[in-house]
């Protein structure tokens, strides 16, 4: 058997996790190093895997597979394997984590004047639970067996609760006391609102087991089995079953994505936890969920997904609106960007269940745009944040006086938030639009508005805080300091980057995307032509 | 047979030896008790208690090595009692429980030191009234309980039979004798006398009535039967009686009879397991009672009871299948749904853990409602999970201390985490085990028990049972919040170092949630070779 790449790039940062919070609680400084040089060779592993992965023509659909047996009792299998989705979701993760601990470095530092105890660790610890979601998120990516996924799916929920609840940016309105108790109650939140998603989903998961052991020899999660299984008519779901196990596996996805109406938890957590910690959950974790819609919801249930898909449509399209106007009215701005996400989160939801090529391709790099894009934001905005102590956009005016670079960074961040040619979410947003507008022809006009929408939030947050006279009390406001330019420098660069030149990425993506398409579109070949599909309906 | 002419009684010794090694071991504590001087009573004891326990270990290893769990499957002792996997499963379980809380029983670096002796969590002298003369002076002249072995060892034995129980009369007689000891063993708490007994009386009370139950319904089925024994039942239900006895021509095969006297057994043994509605007791006993012997009792007591249960319902009642399913679909729907709802409100950690238990109670029902060898396993695998898992937990509240002793009233655990992050953490691994989350071994359990109900048609109640689980990890998350992000009180508890018993505990319990959550194979295989009962 050839080197497991893929468990390796999971297990790296699993062992870092064990490592960094093993270290001594005065060695703070080489814990965040530790942290960093395991997240860079799991970033390392993500390139081998990407330069491994096969495009070509011919290639299998789920490459790099390892296969072993790990709880026979319950068919459950450890199988990895990635397509061109999962790769693309692997490198983003790898990636983005060596910037989140950059941008984190002192976010878990003892508070001045406080000498830590001698065995409670908070900066090991955050380091640690960074590491270990990473692991957990990749290993979710990863996974063909349904049963492996949704461990990793569910497990990742504990590290990331202690990220929430264990760590603030001390920016509060209401003092220490009380950001603490908002704290905890967005980590409690969090934690149902993600857990219960997860329970309902391992009542769809148990069913789909049974479905299979009532027709296959045995019970399998193994995804590659049962698609098999499926083309080759060996498994049919009654229609009621697939319809039943489908709304199971999506409402688990939709409040992990998180869609309108399950998405309140999103803003509580991104408000109150830091910075990096925030992207952590926007960019990285929740893209879980709309991977796994693609890949579990319609890989497994087509028809179910064809059912569902106007209600679906119908849901993203009110994420969309309801997220950007939401993000409008906001004062405090990293609720402003969650609310942000949540419209972002509508369009990626959009283009999977368009289901055209252009819409799912576009949902894809939209995932991946839309986690940097929103790194670069989110992080820029922690920066400005832990100057001023306050996330009030009130408390800010005319920022780029004093801090050009801090403004300039916030400045491209938020064009790509909102979507202008030349960053990588163009790309991505116009396919999605593009994608639905040839089937969904009125909800792809309906989506259009957000992008309006996107440019008044975040030009208005940008003229609020960066322009105008300058506030009192940031006179001496620092610009960004080396440690940060070098953070947001390469993702703003990544950023243009995938704005010109996208296609190493899609070349990637397509052919998942065929297949994922193929399964779903038995009956309904879907012509790959736009504009002739535009005309006729 | 001619009535006057006993026949010596043939018992296969061997494959009884668990539970005799047990009950002699428990006899020589008696002993010992009686003629050891008072200073070498307590390393006596719990020599004895840890050889006994960790000899029925081995007898129970060896004889499942022997086949008897599956191929030498057998009844014993004249038809009363049956060897086979699940009992033998059980054991095994009930006696690493039982070896476990001798551990715990013995911890004595938690109290503080009184007159320069090291006491133990239990009075020094029960019988005394509580804060009275008689107290304090045996409290000055250094006694303690050493008789807590013997019971505990009593209560184990009750509990080796009570699984293995294959005819009515030892049902009943398996269960007072484990359950005496433990209405003795809540009422001996060092602190908190009177609430400690005030728990044994109304543990005493209740089970009593509970006990009336089983024994009348044993009454009803002999009167529909004509026997007592499993098999005997069972074969006039299925309507092939081997005789009829001629004295009970007019009410044998009587379908009332049957019918309430199969449910006032089973209520009997839904009252051990601590089932809605007969939960009553679990929360004022469990708080009540010492910690070590709650934690003994909430481990141990289910898995015996959940063992006599399954072999009532599989080997005598199947028959009957369609009149209890429906039922216990109610009961474990209450179970679960009370306990997690009840739970919320709860401010005592050992309350609260008790309610958790009724909740858990109802989860295990859900694989016994599935009636098949599936369910069977669920529930022996999820026993096993089950138990260590609260071993452990009550393990940890032993140590959490202020000056009143246990600190058990959840405000004063704010900030826990804090202080000692390794034991919140072990503590906040146990309550994600209960939680069911991934990667533990309450969630292999959970997903054993519903996948076993799922499969024989109960989507109803996984569907359910994944709700109540969400409602429940709500308390269980709460813990953890008020452990990890609340700030430490200034008068808060401190965190007892313990002997290493108490910590092999603790390290103990933690391995084995870890371990049959990420590599639970060998077991799920143990727990599905094991889930056939002899007949």
């Amino acid at each position: 058997m050839s080197f497991p790449l893929l468990t390796a790039t999971a297990l790296t940062p699993a062992i870092g996790a064990i490592v960094t919070a093993a270290v001594p609680a005065a060695r703070r400084t080489a814990a965040k190093w530790l942290a960093l040089l395991f997240s860079l060779a799991t970033a390392g592993f993500a390139a081998a895997v990407l330069l491994r992965f096969d495009t070509g023509d011919g290639a299998d659909r789920f490459q790099l597979t390892e296969s072993r047996s790990w709880i026979e009792d319950f068919g459950v299998r450890y199988e990895l394997g990635v397509d061109g989705i999962g790769v693309a979701m692997i490198a983003l993760t790898a990636v983005l984590i060596p910037f989140l601990i950059g941008a984190g470095w002192n976010d878990a530092d003892p508070k001045e004047g406080q000498t830590p105890a001698t065995r409670w660790r908070p900066t090991q610890g955050f380091f640690a639970l960074i590491l270990a979601v990473e692991a957990m998120v990749i290993l979710s990516f990863a996974a063909t067996d349904v049963f492996l996924f949704y461990i990793f799916f569910e497990a990742m929920l504990i590290p990331m609760y202690f990220l929430i609840g264990g760590f603030g940016d001390r920016a509060g309105e209401q003092g220490e006391e009380g950001q603490a108790r908002q704290r905890s109650y967005a980590a409690v939140k969090f934690l149902l609102y993600n857990l219960a998603g997860g329970l309902i989903m391992l009542a769809a998961v148990i069913g789909l087991y049974i479905a299979t052991a009532d027709q296959l020899d045995a019970g399998t999660f193994s995804l590659q089995a049962i698609l098999d299984a499926r083309a080759s008519g060996d498994l049919e779901l009654a229609t009621g079953t697939e319809r039943w196990l489908f709304l199971g596996f999506f409402i688990a996805f939709a409040i992990k994505a998180p869609l309108w109406p399950v998405h309140t938890w999103l803003p509580n957590a991104m408000g109150e936890s830091t910075a990096p910690v925030a992207v952590l959950i926007t960019a990285v974790v929740d893209k879980v969920g709309t991977f796994a819609m693609l890949r579990f919801c319609l890989g497994l249930f087509p028809e179910a997904s064809e059912w569902a898909t106007p209600v679906v449509i119908t849901l993203a399209l009110v994420s969309i609106i309801y997220g950007a106007l939401l993000a409008l009215g906001q004062r405090d701005m990293k609720r402003l960007i969650a609310y942000a996400s949540v419209s972002h989160f509508g369009f990626i939801v959009l283009g999977i269940f368009a289901m055209t090529s252009q819409g799912q391709g576009g949902a894809t790099l939209y995932m991946i745009n839309h986690g940097i894009a929103t790194a670069a934001l989110m992080l820029v905005a922690g920066f400005l944040i832990s100057r001023r102590g306050s996330r009030l956009i009130a408390d800010y005016g005319g920022v780029q006086k004093t801090a050009p670079m801090l403004a300039g960074t916030f400045l491209i961040g938020g064009l790509a938030t909102l979507s202008l040619p030349g960053t990588g979410p163009f790309v991505s947003e116009f396919l999605v639009l593009v994608g639905t507008f040839s089937r969904y022809e009125v909800a792809g006009i309906i989506a259009c508005s957000g992008i309006v929408l996107a440019a008044l939030y975040v030009l208005v947050l940008y003229q609020r805080t960066m322009t105008g006279p300058l506030k009192e009390g940031l006179e001496k406001l620092p610009d960004l300091k080396v440690r940060e330019l070098a953070v947001v420098g390469p993702l703003i660069g990544l950023l243009l980057f995938l704005g010109v030149y996208p296609k190493p990425l899609t070349d990637i993506v397509n052919p998942a995307v065929e297949h994922t398409l193929s399964d779903v579109e038995q009956t309904d070949p879907q012509p790959h032509v736009p504009e002739v599909e535009a005309t006729r309906e | 047979m001619n009535p006057g002419e006993l026949q010596a009684p043939d018992i296969e010794w061997a494959a009884l030896s668990p539970s005799l090694i047990v009950f002699g071991a428990a006899i020589i504590g008696v002993l010992i008790e009686a003629f050891a001087p008072r200073r070498s009573r307590y390393p006596a004891e719990v020599f004895v208690g840890i050889a006994g326990l960790a000899g029925a270990f081995a007898a129970v290893v060896a004889l499942a090595a022997g086949g008897h769990a599956t191929t030498e499957a057998q009844v014993a002792g004249m038809g009363s009692l049956a060897v086979d996997g699940p009992a033998l499963f059980l054991q095994g379980l009930i006696v690493l429980v039982g070896l476990v809380s001798v551990f715990l029983f013995a911890e004595r670096r938690l109290e503080p030191a009184l007159h320069g002796q090291a006491v133990d969590s239990f009075a020094a002298q029960p019988a005394a009234v509580p804060g009275g003369k008689a107290e304090a002076a045996a409290e000055r002249a250094g006694h303690t309980t050493t008789e807590i072995f013997p019971l505990l060892l009593f209560a184990i034995g009750g509990m080796l039979l009570f699984p293995m129980a294959n005819d009515l009369l030892v049902l009943f007689i398996a269960l007072e004798v484990l359950s005496l000891p433990l209405y003795l063993l809540c009422a001996l708490a060092r602190r908190k006398r009177l609430l400690s007994q005030e728990a044994a009386l109304k543990y005493f009370l209740l089970g009593a009535f509970a006990s009336a139950f089983l024994l009348f319904g044993i009454a009803m089925l002999y009167g529909y039967a004509g026997t007592v024994s499993y098999a005997g039942i069972a074969d006039v239900v299925s309507g092939e009686p081997a005789a009829v006895d001629a004295g009970l021509a007019s009410t044998m095969g009587n379908d009332a009879l049957l019918l309430i006297g199969g449910a006032m057994v089973t209520m009997g043994l839904l009252f051990k397991v601590g089932a809605v509605p007969f939960h009553m007791w679990t929360p004022d006993v469990y708080q009540g009672a010492p910690t070590p012997v709650t934690g003994f009792m909430a481990a141990a007591t289910k898995v015996a009871a959940f063992g006599a249960l399954l072999r009532l319902l599989y080997v005598v009642l199947p028959g009957l299948r369609w009149d209890w399913e429906p039922v216990l679909w109610g009961v474990a729907i209450a179970s679960m749904v009370a306990g997690a709802v009840v739970a919320i409100t709860q401010t005592d950690v050992k309350r609260l853990l008790a309610y958790s238990s009724i909740a858990h109670a109802g989860f295990i029902l859900s694989g016994v409602v599935a009636v098949s060898e599936d369910g069977v396993s669920s529930v022996l695998f999820y026993l096993s999970a089950y138990s260590f898992v609260t071993l452990g937990a009550f393990a940890v509240v032993t140590l959490v201390r202020d000056g009143d002793g246990e600190a058990t009233h959840l405000s004063k655990w704010a900030g826990l985490g804090r202080r000692s992050p390794l034991l919140a953490a072990v503590f906040a691994l146990f309550l994600l085990a209960f939680a069911g989350i991934p990667l533990t071994s309450g969630f292999a359990g959970k997903f054993a028990v519903f996948r076993a109900a799922a499969d024989a048609g109960a989507m109803g109640l996984v569907i359910v049972g994944v709700l109540a689980s969400a409602i429940a990890a709500f308390f269980y998350v709460r813990v953890i919040v008020l452990m990890f992000f609340s700030e430490p009180k200034a008068d808060g508890p401190s965190v007892v170092i313990p002997s290493p018993l108490t910590m092999s505990v603790v390290g103990l319990a933690a391995a084995v949630t870890v371990v049959l959550g990420i590599a639970p194979q060998f077991f799920l295989d143990l727990a599905s070779d094991a889930g056939v009962f002899v007949r």
